[in-house]
């Protein structure tokens, strides 16, 4: 779960972590009182979306009066923001943050994430901030420290002073370094983040040292343990079909393809989405009904792909494990009956019981494609969509 | 021989008497498999289908002598249950649990370093070894009669898209020495490279077939241990040519992000280090058929 830079900031404050201080607003008359209240001649107003790359985007802009405050934010306020992790229409802006203008002498890296190969996390710092992290391990890795942290301890106290010396700082930026590293550690392992990072962390010309930007990513595995934290949720910043598939225990990513699916298993799910593809069809989601779909999810999961004015077919792809390929076929009668099913629908059953299964298909006299295997099932929604166009 | 459990090796099941535990346990009781016991605190000294059920893991080992556990215990305490499993001895333990924290993972991990303990999983199907006349060790929720007992060995970070697998190498008239779901999570306990190493001593499998997908480097990882140590044949299919980056693809490891982690990149690297790729997964089985023909294993 992602959530603003703005409620990042108010976290990270929480551990002792020093952030530019700011206001959020959702008008631009909030942005104007906003900028007032800061009392510093130069701001910066900043569109809050779950999205980075906002600078070039026009996301953020310097403000030096009240005027110019509510200026950026009547922009950006209600504009979609398309950036390189938006989708292509972007994502609209709902909230600002007008916050202090610094003076920066310098600009650093430094995040927090799971090492994989490792099996723990790792914080990355690195003297060349404001640029992507993985832009520079691509190129120029040894620009990066990577320390490992203990879950339990957390950062260490020589590590954080390693990190501060290998930016570059003296002994007194060090010295603040130790407590600002360490708090950003702990705020990533007491809240089971995914991702923590500040970037750029910047070194004021007085010696300062601020998070300017700050992003955090939640495990959605552990928030039942952080209400708090489930309580930022921004469901305006996620696609309304995918809330809805969550709601019913169903995994949907919604894709820019035509070919509707609905699969058991992710695995089975991202292999049936490569075989249209390999077939010449594009995607328009991707859909786990879990390894052992119920008749009312199934239901859902037509409803949610018939709902999507993209698609133009759909291809359903069960592996029958350990539920009978029966009893799945039934729920997709029942399913394709309540919503009125007038797309072209494949479906390829495999499984115990598959003869049973297809014969109710076949007997249903529902407009229904069976197909043995997945490679003729994938050809078959490819051609049922090019004969449509 | 196959490797990590046997058709004789003596089960535990940890939540044993819950919906998920009860229900699969009757499915590997019916397979065959020696499960020999179950823990449920609280219910120490019952029975439950017909076997006997203990507080603890280290009274169902004294008890028992099992080697192995299956846990279905939910997520809140399934990392406790791992550590209570590897403390009393148990040699191999099945997480088929979706949904614990990674950072409990992790801490799982460093606590059962220099254990001796192997964990499969979390999120993951389990682990089977077909043995003689339809019957095995079934540990997990895997579909028992699409396998047969042979010699391809199969390792997967999916659930169904393994029994796809299995079941398209059963109908070319193979079968399997073991199976190994090591689960969709950012830290499993069994990798690749443990699974390739212990089929390439293990005397009974001649073929090896490895499903991946995207997400980390744990395909990456594989690719240069085959290079390396591995002589028999192997056959690869990574899942997720189209899946978007920075999208969790159901599976919570499943994630290309920051440019690594794609399928491409992954399909390089095994095909680099002499793998046949598979180019579509509905030729999963008849890949493998034809690799190990042109090793000359019929």
């Amino acid at each position: 779960m992602k959530i603003h830079e703005y409620q990042a900031k108010a976290i990270l404050e929480r551990f002792g972590v020093r952030v530019q201080r700011g206001l959020v607003a959702e008008t631009p008359e909030q942005a104007a009182a906003a900028y007032d209240q800061l009392g510093t001649p130069l701001a910066v107003v900043k569109a809050q979306i779950h999205a980075g790359g906002r600078g070039k985007a026009g996301g953020v802009k310097l403000v030096r009066s009240r005027e110019e405050a509510r200026e950026a934010a009547a922009r950006m306020l209600g504009s979609r923001l398309v950036t390189p992790q938006t989708r292509p229409e972007g994502q609209p802006v709902r909230l600002v943050f007008v916050a202090d203008g610094l003076d920066i002498a310098r600009e650093f890296y430094v995040g927090v994430a799971l090492d994989r190969r490792l099996g723990v996390p790792v914080m990355m710092v690195s003297a060349e901030g404001g640029v992507e992290i993985e832009e520079i391990a691509a190129h120029r890795p040894q620009a990066i420290l990577r320390q490992p942290l203990d879950a339990d301890r957390g950062l260490a106290d020589y590590q954080a002073r390693r990190a501060g010396f290998f930016l570059g700082l003296d002994g007194e930026g060090v010295r603040k370094a130790v407590p600002f590293l360490a708090g950003l550690a702990r705020a990533y392992l007491d809240l089971d983040c995914t991702v923590a990072e500040i970037n750029p962390l910047v070194l004021t010309s007085q010696g300062e040292l601020v998070a300017l930007d700050a992003k955090m990513a939640f495990d959605g595995n552990a928030l039942d343990r952080h209400p708090e934290v489930h309580a930022l949720r921004d469901i305006h910043e996620e696609d309304a079909r995918e809330v809805e598939a969550s709601r019913h225990g169903l995994n949907y990513i919604a894709l820019d393809g035509n070919i509707g699916c609905m699969v058991n298993g992710a695995g089975l799910a991202m292999a049936t989405m490569d075989t249209i593809q390999l077939h010449g069809g594009s995607p328009a989601n991707f859909l786990d009904v879990g390894g052992g779909a119920s008749e009312e999810q199934i239901t859902q999961a037509f409803r949610i792909l018939v709902g999507d004015p993209q698609v133009k077919a759909i291809l359903v792809n069960i592996f029958g494990g350990i539920m009978r390929c029966d009893v799945i076929a039934r729920g997709i009668l029942a399913a394709a009956r309540s919503v009125e099913m007038r797309l072209p629908l494949v479906v390829r059953l495999e499984g115990t019981n598959v003869e049973e299964g297809r014969r109710l298909l076949a007997q249903s006299g529902l407009p229904i494609t069976p197909a043995d295997s997945l490679d003729a099932a994938a050809r078959s929604v490819c051609q049922s969509v090019l004969a449509a166009a | 021989m196959a490797i990590f459990v046997h058709p004789d090796t003596p089960l535990l099941c940890q939540g044993f008497t819950g919906r998920n535990g009860t229900f699969h346990s009757q499915q590997s009781l019916a397979y065959g498999t020696r499960l020999v016991g179950g823990v449920t605190p609280g219910k120490g000294g019952t029975r439950h289908l017909d076997l006997p059920v203990f507080h603890t893991v280290h009274d169902a080992v004294s008890a028992t002598g099992a080697q192995a556990s299956v846990i279905y215990v939910p997520a809140a305490g399934a990392g406790d249950a791992i550590l209570e499993a590897a403390d009393a001895g148990v040699q191999v333990i099945v997480c088929i649990t979706e949904g614990i924290p990674v950072l409990d993972m992790a801490r799982v991990h460093r606590s059962l370093r220099g254990s001796g303990a192997r964990l499969v999983g979390p999120n993951c199907p389990g682990v089977i070894t077909p043995g003689p006349d339809g019957t095995g060790c079934k540990i997990g929720i895997m579909p028992a009669y699409i396998h047969r007992a042979g010699s391809v060995g199969i390792v997967s970070r999916s659930g169904t898209l393994t029994y796809e697998a299995v079941w398209q190498v059963t109908q070319e008239g193979l079968g399997q020495s073991t199976c190994v779901g090591i689960g969709g999570d950012p830290l499993p306990g069994t990798s690749f490279v443990d699974c390739l190493r212990a089929f390439q001593d293990d005397p009974q499998t001649d073929a090896i077939l490895l499903i991946g997908e995207i997400g980390g480097t744990a395909e990456e990882e594989a690719a240069a241990f085959i290079q390396a140590h591995v002589r028999k044949p192997v056959a690869a299919f990574v899942a997720g040519r189209t899946a978007p980056p920075g999208r969790r693809m159901g599976h919570a490891g499943a994630i290309i992000s920051g440019g690594s982690g794609t399928a491409e990149a992954k399909i390089r690297a095994l095909e680099a280090a002499g793998c046949r790729i598979v180019p579509n997964p509905s030729q999963l089985g008849s890949t493998v058929a034809q690799m190990r023909r042109e090793h000359g294993r019929g």
